[in-house]
């Protein structure tokens, strides 16, 4: 009776982890967990106009664990500001409270604070980067302030309208879901590139509108009859 | 416009490492995760440009040493969590911030929606701040994280991880992910982990390292984070005649 030990395979079977060279690549992407406000979320993140408490959540920590500050004050920047909100949906239509979303946006003249777009055919804004993050709040409402953006080069000789890149985080999202809005009645949401390539009868999950108070409100449906619009990049 | 002006260049598209977005083992994306396909859109100035004044934005103390922010020494494993941001073809993203959170020694986060009957310690955030150096290298000191259950199935736990969050150079580039530990053998049974397939999971699972180990002071790991690259295939010029 023989009983075989595979003990020598065992031993060689190479232990994969983060520095092995031959599963280098992308990390994956994991999600944020219900638990990342005291770590990612900051007091003025929301705000791209001035300074303010807006789009952090210190109410869910203690403030001895408050160890990330306020964004720092860059001035006024130019153009028209705007009001943005909006509620994150589930499958069910129900808001979610731990999601967090960031935009992305060209200022004023429509040009990124950024060392990629150097085009010498649109003003940089010394106050303004163009970059936010908020959480959303315990009734699971995300608001920011922020001007509203020119239009940007599309491919080719195109012209995009007006938008801004929208990431959506969240327990649950594994991956970031990355969306746009545009603004109702924006000039050349017609032409825009980016929108021609969505189905039409879907457009307007990316379109925001505004409220009789003046605010731009713009809701992100992750699943559903309303499903919003995501792009892979 | 100038008519001579070039389309941007691309980032890479996600590699087969990444997860999906519906993993029903990970029940909390049944309800959230997309039904429609994701629509690939061409690469604009939107996507492959991306903040690179963060400095301006988050400022405060970076938090090279998460043992040090309290008046205390917080209780568990010091260890030292270095390594390279790069891109996808191995070259340094230098200057780009790592943001970090994380539970303590006994797998509690102090946000106040954390339940888990395991002590807090006053000694002990678990965020923080690092910016990669001109070769893309960081390095920060925390303490070892521990396990802590959820309630996504009967005796369910996560293993022992550190969350990670980076800009990278462009609005493509953004990553938010999970550094696990060698020794660990929740991984394997960890529905967020099994998310990525084989062997793409190991990528996350970083490497005790006795080099950076400090004598009588820290356990040093190792761990590289990488990110999507410029997709640097030369437009077919040569094509567009025919
Ligand atoms: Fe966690």
């Amino acid at each position: 009776m023989t009983t075989e030990i595979a003990v020598e395979d065992r031993e060689s079977a190479p232990r994969l982890d983060n520095q092995d060279p031959s599963i280098f690549g992308q990390t994956p992407w994991q999600t944020v967990g219900p638990f990342f406000h005291y770590g990612l979320p900051w007091k003025g993140g929301a705000d791209l106009v001035g300074t303010s408490d807006m789009g952090a959540r210190p109410d869910l920590f203690a403030d001895e664990h408050y160890v990330l500050n306020r964004s720092s004050s860059t001035g006024t920047p130019d153009g028209v500001v705007i009001e943005l909100a909006g509620q994150v949906f589930d499958a069910k239509g129900v808001p979610i409270l731990d999601a967090m979303i960031e935009i992305w946006q060209a200022n004023a003249a429509g040009r990124y604070a950024s060392v990629d777009d150097a085009r010498d055919d649109a003003p940089l804004d010394p106050h303004f980067i163009g970059f936010g993050r908020a959480s959303v709040d315990a009734d699971g409402v995300y608001r920011f302030r922020t001007i509203r953006p020119g239009r940007v080069p599309g491919p080719g000789n195109t012209l995009q309208a007006p938008h801004l890149a929208v990431s959506v985080f969240g327990r649950g999202i594994l991956k970031r879901l990355a969306t746009r809005l545009y603004f109702d009645g924006g000039d050349g949401n017609d032409v825009d590139p980016v929108l021609c390539a969505v189905p039409e009868a879907r457009r307007h999950t990316l379109i925001a509108r505004q409220q009789a108070d003046g605010r731009w409100w713009f809701d992100i449906h992750l699943q559903g009859d309303r499903e919003t619009v995501f792009f892979a990049l | 416009m100038s008519a001579a002006r070039r389309d941007p260049i691309a980032y890479a598209r996600d590699d087969d490492g990444m997860p999906p977005s519906l993993v029903p083992d990970y029940r909390s994306t049944v309800d959230r995760s997309p039904r429609q396909p994701l629509i690939a859109i061409p690469p604009t100035l939107t996507e492959t440009t991306g903040p690179d004044q963060w400095d301006r934005l988050m400022v405060g103390p970076q938090g090279l040493d998460l043992t040090a922010q309290h008046k205390g020494v917080p209780q568990g494993q010091r260890i030292i969590v270095s390594g390279r941001v790069l891109d996808d073809r191995g070259r340094a993203v230098p200057n780009t911030v790592l943001e970090i959170w994380q539970a303590n020694a006994a797998g509690r986060y102090i946000h106040s929606a954390d339940s888990w009957d395991a002590p807090l310690d006053p000694n002990f955030t678990g965020a923080g701040r690092v910016v990669t150096d001109a070769e893309g290298r960081y390095s920060y000191v925390t303490i070892r994280p521990g396990a802590y259950p959820w309630g996504n199935h009967k005796n369910a736990w996560r293993p022992g991880h550190i969350h990670l969050s980076l800009l990278g150079p462009a609005f493509a580039t953004r990553l938010v992910t999970q550094m696990y530990f060698p020794d660990d053998p929740l991984i394997e049974i960890d529905p967020i982990a099994n998310a990525v397939p084989m062997p793409a999971r190991q990528r996350m699972v970083g490497r005790f390292d006795i080099k950076t180990t400090k004598p009588a002071w820290a356990l040093g790991y190792l761990f590289d984070v990488v990110l999507k690259g410029r997709d640097e295939t030369p437009f077919e010029d040569d094509h567009h005649d025919h």
